[in-house]
């Protein structure tokens, strides 16, 4: 079940979005992406845990293709986080809940 | 309160000890860990799981074990085992959040992951060009030339998968023949989107500053020629690491760091089981895993009944 705390995002968005104030985390994903599937929760929850710190969105690559071309992705999923419209932090691939609490306590003051 | 049984994993080996455990009314707690599902979840078509004549899809099986494993019983939880504590009894696992467990027996299927080379080039650009998983990233890579490393079937099918994406595909091995079945050489040497560089070594991957694959340097082991291909992708399928890091001086391990089994699942400690690719860097399948895991829960559950509950408490 997804989390109705995360912001669908596309690429006409994406700008606005990661310019309006909070720190935005976005998960770059896919239907036909195993691993995408797996990380889906982890994001649910942390959009949940972190409801008014920090923007918690996903992209799909498929309908959206000039983000992740911008951003170099080119495997998925991929997680970046943007902090006042810069990015400050990448993971690609999987990741455990607890290292992204880490990576998302640096940024949230 | 103390369990019975603690799976740690959930690949074919995990989930398949996880029903037959449940079965036995030994309330088995599954923990997922990080790549849940395991190794089929990155693959498309399984063709050679018994039972299902046309194929089934490998993320489609891993679901249908789960929800058979859990249809018995079995308590399947997320999350990752940072720890486990084989000296103490009961056993100790302790989770990333920190909770911990306990159990009077561990099943252990925590799989093997890919390998990479361990170039430095290979490691900054992962995600950038740089994949182990064809099936997750091979999209990204739509009319694009692209090179993949390695000889054995994992290889041939990565490569041969990639065909569907990719403008061409080079299969980079360092050897001058294939370790790969019969089966999977014919169908590579057959396509004609494929090609082979032989005796070859990867000695770069470029481009770190641009951060994104452009191209990989290669050299000839036998003649010395260094050239390079221009590549957009670059898919790494050496082989697997066994995932023995949590306990890794607590059990016995062969010369390749594989946990060593005797007597059916049966580790270097008593009442500690182990299954799937963990253990077994000869045969690898999803079948032989969940044969294994089907093993380790008969084992665990025998134990169980030889050890009188008063001598373990």
């Amino acid at each position: 079940m997804a989390s109705d705390k995360v912001t669908v995002l596309t690429d006409g968005t994406f700008e606005q979005t990661i310019n309006a104030g909070k720190p935005v985390l976005i998960d770059f994903w896919a239907e036909w992406c195993g691993p995408c599937r797996r990380l889906a929760p982890t994001v649910d929850e942390l959009a949940n845990d972190y409801n008014g710190k920090v923007v918690v969105a996903k992209m799909n690559v498929d309908e959206n293709p000039s983000t992740p071309m911008r951003f170099s992705i080119r495997g998925i999923p991929t997680l970046l986080l943007f902090k006042g419209g810069q990015l400050v932090e990448q993971v690609v691939g999987l990741a455990d809940k607890d290292a992204l609490k880490k990576m998302l306590d640096k940024h949230v003051a | 309160m103390s369990r019975e049984v603690i799976v740690i994993g959930s690949g074919p080996a995990g989930l398949t000890a996880a029903l037959y455990t449940a079965r036995a009314n030994l309330n088995p707690l599954v923990i997922e860990g990080l790549e849940a599902g395991g190794q089929l979840m990155l693959t498309t078509m399984v063709e050679n799981w018994p039972g299902h004549k046309d194929g089934v899809m490998g993320p489609d099986l891993m679901t249908d074990m789960r929800a058979q494993a859990e249809r018995f019983g079995a308590e399947i939880i997320r999350g990752n085992v940072t720890a486990v504590d084989l000296q103490s009894r009961p056993f100790k696992v302790t989770m990333s959040d920190g909770v911990q467990h306990e159990s009077r027996t561990l099943i252990l299927a925590t799989g093997a992951t890919a390998r990479l080379l361990g170039l430095p080039s290979e490691r900054r650009l992962i995600g950038h060009g740089v994949s182990t998983c064809a099936t997750c990233d091979g999209y990204f890579f739509r009319g694009k030339p692209i090179a993949v490393i390695g000889g054995g079937d994992t290889a041939m099918e990565e490569a041969l998968y990639l065909t569907r994406f990719a403008a061409h595909v080079t299969v980079i091995h360092r050897r001058a023949t294939l370790r790969a079945s019969k089966v999977m050489q014919d169908k590579a040497f057959a396509e004609k989107k494929i090609s082979f560089e032989w005796n070859a070594e990867v000695e770069e991957m470029t481009d770190v500053a641009k951060g994104e694959v452009n191209g990989i340097r290669i050299r000839n082991v036998v003649t010395g020629d260094v050239k390079t291909l221009a590549v957009d992708g670059i898919f790494v399928a050496i082989g697997h690491t066994p995932n023995t890091s949590l306990v890794a001086g607590q059990l016995e391990t062969d010369a390749n760091g594989y946990l060593v089994t005797h007597m059916g699942s049966r580790t270097s400690i008593p009442g500690v089981f182990a299954c799937g690719d963990v253990q077994d860097h000869v045969y690898r399948q999803a079948i032989t895993a969940a044969g294994s895991g089907c093993m380790a829960a008969i084992d665990a559950e025998k134990y169980l009944e030889g050890v009188p509950q008063h001598l373990n408490e």
